[in-house]
């Protein structure tokens, strides 16, 4: 025997990481190249069938793309969090499964797979079952909106934010579900601090958006796209560089709100796990807790989206423009959002009420009200 | 209303600074040393050959002991926490020829049982301080699982106790058979 036990495992996990590399490349390529392929794909059906048919085929088609890619994307968020987590901790992070640990997050999802599915006595059932599925809907629904290109979007609403405000508070009901379902009382304190979290957050959010629509005119997530492009360098009309540096509060602003209303730290009250155990999923196992997984991420992965759209022009970019730039910016904000959690610890329940209320509400107000000032006012 | 803006004006720069020192440390060489499985101690007859940076300087590994030095002391296994080791001596005889442990002092009890049970020892190295003539070492050897439980139960002692003498026969007088 030449090779040693672990160094023969060590060596095809590598040889199984290149496909994995391999995919992650080509998705990068596919999302450079979304545009022409979309376009293709239009021209075939339209060639192909009625109107009607092709409308509801292309929806059907990006509906598959949208899913495929919020399943998918959690396995690279998790093991790009791990790493980034263990970097800033001075540690190395997965490295055994795979190159550098890339396979990491199919290992464990193969074992969230196998896990046994418990459903603890005394729990309501069918509302347990039910939760999740609520949660993740939630989460994936809200990317109907998010236009990734011109004219590559899912439905294009005219009331596209009033949409994202109203989905993206959908996913308290499941988490609250989900805590009372579990009839075990850390999880039912995960899910009414969850409420309470999401309820007070909704409000600076939907007013921060706010002020973004009141400098567009208009509630279309393309609308608003389209009056931040051009400029020196297609970045010069971004809002996060227009009205004085108002917009800069705001989007800080919509930044801290968005760490909230998706439970990441310091905000991570609903799961405190020094507190409650993990919270609303303390009585999960298996492929449900990876489906609150994997929402958690997908709402991650949104809420970035929005902040990009809204103050940094979406996917009309520094330079390029189209869904890889959109595709980057949003990784951005994401590695922004993960290394505040490695960096800042939980705020109390009190502390992130008087977050809410005391400081980011007054200044949404008082950021919407300035960019109402300076849209009355021509600026 | 000052205080309300101090306080934001906290908020902002102490996270600043926070997040400052995280990315410092993202990009900071890390801590971690990866266990190899293709470089290891190399165990020749009488000593061990560590490649170059494969252990941290206070690496405690597998214990040793050098039973031509130990002296029977016995302050090892009194202040092992786990009491893996177990010792018993007996007193050499005045008639018997004086040794020498390698400090010079002189070896007046011979150690008849010298066990560490490796499965129990807790690698706290406390044992290795006290000894007064630096015979039980912690080797750079890390590789040494066992099947067998009862493997782990290293004897180091060489010396075997002396049987002891058997007591004296009183011969009695065998009673004179009657002729």
């Amino acid at each position: 025997m030449g090779l040693q036990r672990p160094a023969l495992e060590a060596k095809i996990s590598n040889l199984l990481s290149i496909p994995v590399v391999a995919g992650a490349a080509g998705a990068l390529v596919v999302c450079a190249l979304l545009p022409q392929i979309a376009e293709l794909i239009r021209e075939q059906l339209s060639a192909n069938f009625s109107p009607t048919m092709a409308k509801l085929a292309a929806t059907a088609i990006g509906v598959g793309a949208v899913v495929f890619l919020i399943t998918q994307l959690p396995i690279f968020l998790i093991w790009w969090e791990r790493k980034i987590a263990a970097h800033i901790q001075d540690r190395l992070g997965p490295m055994r499964v795979g190159w550098h640990g890339v396979l990491q997050s199919f290992a464990d999802g193969l074992k969230l797979l196998f896990k046994e599915d418990i459903i603890a006595d005394g729990a309501d059932r069918f509302l347990f079952k039910l939760a999740p599925f609520l949660v993740v809907m939630g989460a994936f629904s809200a990317f109907a909106v998010l236009p990734w290109a011109d004219g590559l979007v899912i439905s294009d609403l005219n009331i596209g934010v009033l949409y994202v405000i109203a989905i993206t508070s959908f996913g308290a009901i499941g988490i609250l579900m989900a805590g009372w379902a579990s009839n075990n009382k850390y999880a039912l304190y995960g899910g009414m601090r969850s409420a309470a979290q999401m309820v007070s957050y909704e409000i600076p959010t939907a007013i921060i958006i706010l002020s973004v629509v009141v400098q567009v005119g208009s509630l279309n997530l393309q609308d608003i796209i389209a009056a931040q492009q051009g400029g020196f360098g297609d970045f010069q009309n971004w809002f996060i560089f227009r009205a004085w540096g108002l917009n800069v509060i705001g989007f800080v602003s919509f930044f801290i709100c968005g760490l909230a209303e998706t439970n990441r730290n310091p905000f991570d009250i609903p799961e405190a796990e020094s507190e409650l155990v993990a919270g609303y999923h303390t009585e999960y196992s298996g492929m449900r807790f990876a489906l609150f997984f994997l929402a958690e991420y997908g709402a991650m992965f949104f809420v970035a989206g929005v902040a990009v759209v809204l103050f940094l022009g979406g996917w009309s970019g520094p330079v390029f423009s189209g869904p890889l730039v959109f595709f980057l910016k949003i990784l951005a904000i994401v590695f922004v959002q993960m290394w505040i959690r490695w960096t800042l610890p939980r705020l109390r329940v009190d502390q992130m009420m008087a977050l809410c209320w005391k400081y980011l509400i007054p200044i949404a107000f008082v950021v919407l009200m300035g960019a109402a000032v300076l849209q009355a006012s021509g600026g | 209303m000052k205080e309300y803006f101090l306080d934001l004006w906290d908020a902002v720069s102490s996270t600043a600074t926070g997040m400052a020192i995280t990315l410092r440390h993202l990009f900071m060489k890390n801590e971690t040393q990866q266990y190899l499985s293709d470089e290891k101690p190399e165990t020749r007859w009488n000593s061990v050959i560590v490649p170059e940076g494969l252990l941290q300087d206070r690496s405690r590994m597998r214990l040793y002991v050098k039973m031509e030095d130990c002296i029977g002391c016995l302050q090892c296994e009194k202040v092992c926490p786990v009491d893996c080791i177990t010792i018993s001596t007996e007193k050499r005889q005045k008639t018997e020829l004086p040794i020498f442990a390698a400090n010079g002092q002189g070896i007046k009890q011979r150690v008849v049982q010298f066990d560490i049970d490796m499965s129990l020892c807790c690698y706290c190295n406390l044992c290795v301080y006290p000894c007064p003539t630096d015979c039980i070492v912690m080797t750079p050897e890390y590789e040494f699982a066992e099947r067998d439980k009862t493997n782990f139960l290293y004897r180091f002692a060489k010396d075997k106790a002396t049987p002891p003498e058997p007591p004296e026969e009183k011969k009695e007088a065998e009673p004179v058979a009657a002729g």
